[in-house]
């Protein structure tokens, strides 16, 4: 899938150094994108519009357990030492509400929204992931105009996870620690002298490079930065084992587990929203006083809803939580590949982090293969 | 254009079928009127009230594309309201069809359960259109009560003027029902067929469909041959809102129409 001029993993030129982002974000914002990147706000790492280095989160840190989020002040200079936010891309390739069409008397006119050029920086290789996930779901069969014009103009700089948190277990994934492919720039952050190493991705990443004061990286930069990945790769806190899991998971469909897990589901969608790749949606419409112009939007939806299987005049198809909780993991981590080839998992552990009850998805995966009912562990 | 915005259309036609159902035959208000299939559905949006998936009942002379509704919630009821020059919005057709021509050759079984015979009748129209093809058709309807069946005229007509064998059962009878009383698989003992030859065209509830589906397995009918209607709630048909999964399913776009072989296990799971 060509989307927004990616080249895949070869770099388009040598790897570079920087010693500030500065530059880097000001021939950003000179290209006309909006930098959006991490900040600290509502005691989380959220992503929003910065406006210089200033903004983002120097020496911030963050404690990520099934259920638990907490930020950890280090002290360091180090920017992006954490894991995921709770923010993912999808916010940005799949807005949580998008306008459709406007119906007025007689005619249907189509809305078209908004493809803001934003420059996501700070995005991790589960994110990217995640989302040539959704380029599946928004450019298959039926392609979405407005999914293509918002991705093409995401500006995607990657920069690769030191630090990944308790819940990551995006190595048993297959999809990072390190960013190596779909970004236009993938930076590695390193420490004394704190600098960047930089990789572009596509020719409007290499641009935007060659406008901004670099040197060749040397040797050590080279080497100091596969050691962030490499080091970053041993430090997973949870593990998944996907081997022949598109068999055995949808063939465990009467398993015990199924039963415990949703005696502490809340149904309350948390995972689903967190999730960057989920993208089930439902649709809303609006209609003015006069009853003659409605407006259509689409808006983010769950499987965890009660209404989200119903028929008029029957129950929901999925009436219980265990249904909607065997749905839903069955779907990220076995249908998902027969719907749109690739899982629908990245590794994120967004969550796990997010469940208010900690449910924990590597847990219920291992305990429902060796068909155990038991939970190991009641908070 | 984005995926989910419909067309105008103008309802051409009405016709009150009975006290809750309409089939309105339903044309572009510009441009000709889209390719369909047997067994297809569109997706139609009622101004204000929303949109629903709804399977194609029939092509017009025109090419209208016919749909039979029954009010049973809000965009139903809204549609079942509409009158000839109204306009509804339409996305699609979508979603795969009935193999009417797969069974050439074969004797055929057409099993509806109440609405569901709304979708098989572009199946019976398509097998008329080519009836030396086929062995032997049987038609089998079931219905709530008499006055609830759908098409008493044309069910005549394929009787009188198509050699096909039609047979009706209802629920509830009322005093003057001369006919048999109820499930629709009970008709299966009435009909002629050689179950290895045998298509089988199945739409109705899923209790139903399965019942109808097992039964004829039994009687020998291959589970690939046989070709069920599936309903599921949808708010896209396009594969992009998730609702209609049925396991590794999206029936908007694999199904709705998809053989017992594929399904059978899927229906058998509780809650899917």
């Amino acid at each position: 899938m060509s989307v927004g001029g990616s080249v895949g993993g070869n770099a388009l030129m040598d790897t570079v150094v920087i010693e500030s982002l500065e530059p880097l974000i000001a021939a950003l914002q000179s290209a006309g994108y909006a930098v959006v990147g991490p900040t600290v706000k509502d005691a989380a790492v959220r992503m929003a519009e910065i406006s210089s280095v200033e903004d983002l989160p120097a020496g911030v840190g963050d404690v990520q357990r099934p259920g638990n989020y907490r930020l950890a002040e280090r002290g360091d200079e180090m920017l992006f030492d954490f894991a995921a936010s709770p923010d993912s891309a999808k916010r940005f390739t799949q807005p949580p509400r998008q306008r459709l069409f406007r119906m007025r008397g007689q005619t249907i006119e189509e809305v078209r929204e908004k493809a803001p050029r934003v420059a996501l920086l700070g995005v991790r290789a589960c994110d990217l992931a995640a989302i040539a996930v959704q380029d599946r779901v928004f450019l298959g069969r039926h392609p979405d105009p407005t999914y293509r014009r918002r991705r093409e103009a995401l500006f995607l700089i990657a920069v690769n996870c030191a630090v990944p948190g308790g819940t990551c277990f995006c190595v048993s994934m297959g999809t990072g620690p390190k960013a190596t492919t779909g970004f236009d720039l993938a930076l590695t952050e390193l420490a004394s002298p704190h600098r960047f190493t930089v990789e572009s991705g596509s020719e409007r990443g290499a641009q935007i490079v060659a406008a901004i004061p670099h040197r060749p990286a040397d040797q050590g930069d080279l080497t100091a930065a596969e050691e962030v990945s490499r080091i970053a790769a041993t430090r997973m806190g949870r593990h998944v084992d996907t081997e022949g899991i598109q068999q055995w998971l949808p063939a465990a469909h009467d398993s015990p587990r199924w039963t415990d897990v949703a005696s502490r589901c809340l149904s309350c969608t948390n995972c689903t929203m967190v999730c960057p790749t989920c993208f089930c949606s439902t649709v809303e419409d609006i209609t003015d006083l006069t009853g003659e112009v409605t407006e259509r939007s689409e808006r983010w939806d769950s499987c965890f809803s009660l209404d989200f299987t119903e028929l008029s005049g029957q129950p929901p198809v999925r009436s219980s939580a265990l249904a909607r909780y065997r749905q839903w993991l069955t779907h990220k981590f076995a249908t998902w590949y027969d719907q749109f080839g690739t899982s629908g998992c990245v590794g994120c552990g967004r969550c796990i982090t997010w469940c208010p009850t900690g449910i924990d998805v590597t847990e219920e995966l291992s305990a429902i293969r060796d068909g155990t009912g038991e939970t190991s562990c009641i908070r | 254009m984005h995926p989910m915005t419909p067309v105008p259309y103008r309802v051409r036609s009405r016709r009150p079928d009975r006290a809750d159902t309409v089939t309105l035959a339903l044309e572009p208000v510009s441009g000709p009127c889209p390719f369909s299939l047997p067994g297809q559905f569109t997706m139609v949006y009622a101004h204000g009230v929303g949109e629903i998936p709804i399977s194609l009942s029939g092509r017009g002379r025109t090419g209208a594309l016919v749909h039979t509704i029954r009010a049973v919630g809000a965009v139903s009821q809204a549609l079942c309201r509409k009158r000839p020059g109204d306009l509804v919005g339409v996305r699609g057709p979508y979603g795969t069809a009935f193999d009417v021509a797969g069974a050439a050759g074969l004797d055929v079984v057409v099993a509806a359960g109440g609405l569901g015979l709304a979708p098989l009748r572009t199946v019976v129209r398509e097998l008329i259109a080519h009836r030396s093809r086929y062995g032997r058709i049987s038609v089998i309807a079931g219905t709530r009560t008499p006055m609830t069946l759908l098409y008493p005229r044309e069910l005549d007509r394929w009787r009188m003027a198509h050699d096909i064998d039609v047979q009706v059962i209802v629920d509830h009878p009322d005093h003057i029902w001369p006919g048999p009383v109820g499930l629709v698989t009970k008709l299966i003992d009435r009909i002629v067929f050689a179950p290895r030859r045998t298509a089988a065209f199945v739409c109705g509830p899923e209790i139903m469909m399965r019942a109808v589906a097992d039964d004829l397995m039994a009687r020998g009918v291959p589970a690939r041959r046989i070709a069920l209607s599936l309903e599921r709630n949808m708010k896209c048909g396009v594969g992009r809102c998730g609702h209609c999964q049925l396991g590794p399913l999206l029936l908007c776009l694999d199904g709705p129409v998809v053989d017992y072989e594929r399904v059978g296990g899927l229906l058998a799971v509780r809650e899917l």
